[in-house]
């Protein structure tokens, strides 16, 4: 059983890998080449000598973002697969379909929404190198801020359900998650460093362009996983290992 | 006459349960999954997102360069 779902969540963590990586090149990859033409015409200006490339910007545009895209896809994949199995069965009567896409939900906002919100992806030429030590931490603890909160609130809710019922219970749970964001959002620095004269375009198509990427990853994962897993049990119901109430 | 425990042991009488609950999967047989992933999916993630950024493992900068359009477009802070 554990088995099987996975092998399913990391292959679907591939597939999904793939629908991103068609959103990084077709909206992402241009702004990065935008910021690095800011970043070299700003050295050059300078009187910078040019930077050694260690990675042609060729390989980093195709192999190296492809092998990026794929490893955090498995990596994501195999997480939500565990995620679902401690959901599944677990979160009232919702089936496989519905549990995947609400696990491919909360993933999304506690790994990526929570995060993104304080500290926003930013392309190259954007962020001072000196900072890059302090904010990769809080970064970190951004993200797991975001775990944190939202399990909590989905524990919070499935007790409150009993009591209150389902549509108060998750409105409940959902503003207190919201006001523990805000409160951390208030109190967090904000080491952002904008270089002058950076295109505020640019800035802002990259971060959709990011935010797009993640979206159409966590979807696809979620989505996809939630269809073959629900016919896998329509197939095999007698594989799933112990009833409900046990 | 005392309810069976076991639903599965019926299995003559399929339609007594129209609407029954989803399965789960116990804990105990997850638990050891969710280690071992949750090992290897946060060393991955390092190395996709933050190695030689904020803290290199390895000396050079070949690993930050070869993954610099994903952890730009990721979201992870890169430079």
């Amino acid at each position: 059983m554990m088995r099987s779902l996975l092998v399913r969540g990391m292959l679907v963590g591939i597939a999904a890998a793939g629908a991103a990586l068609l959103i990084a090149w077709l909206y992402g990859e241009p702004q990065v080449g935008h910021a690095i033409a800011f970043e070299e015409a700003k050295a050059h200006a300078a009187h910078e000598g040019h930077e050694p490339e260690v990675v042609s910007r060729g390989v980093q545009k195709t192999a190296g973002l492809i092998t990026a895209m794929a490893v955090y896809g498995v990596a994501l994949g195999g997480l939500f697969s565990i995620a679902f199995a401690f959901a599944y069965g677990r979160l009232g009567r919702l089936g496989a379909r519905a549990t995947a896409a609400l696990v491919a939900l909360a993933g999304f906002v506690a790994v990526e929404l929570v995060p993104f919100l304080k500290y926003p992806a930013t392309p190259p030429a954007v962020g001072n190198p000196g900072t890059i030590g302090s904010r990769t931490a809080l970064y970190f603890c951004m993200v797991a801020l975001g775990i944190l909160a939202t399990t909590a609130a989905v524990i919070v809710c499935r007790r409150l359900v009993p009591r209150v019922g389902v549509w108060n219970a998750v409105t409940a749970s959902t503003a207190g998650f919201a006001v523990v964001v805000a409160v951390v959002y208030r109190v967090t620095p904000r080491p952002d460093a904008i270089p002058e004269h950076f295109p505020a375009t640019v800035l802002w198509d990259f971060r959709v362009a990011s935010l797009g990427v993640q979206l159409v990853l966590w979807a696809t994962i979620g989505l996809l996983f939630g269809y073959l897993t629900e016919r896998a049990f329509a197939r095999h119901p007698s594989r799933v290992a112990v009833p409900a109430n046990a | 006459m005392a309810q069976q425990a076991v639903p599965s042991a019926s299995p003559a009488t399929p339609a007594a349960r129209p609407a029954p609950l989803p399965l789960r999967v116990p804990v105990r047989e997850i638990l050891p999954w969710a280690v071992l992933a949750a090992v290897l999916g946060v060393v991955l993630i390092y190395f996709v997102g933050a190695e030689q950024g904020a803290t290199s493992l390895f000396g050079g900068t070949w690993v930050h360069e070869f993954t610099h359009d994903g952890r730009h477009l990721l979201g992870f802070p890169c430079h």
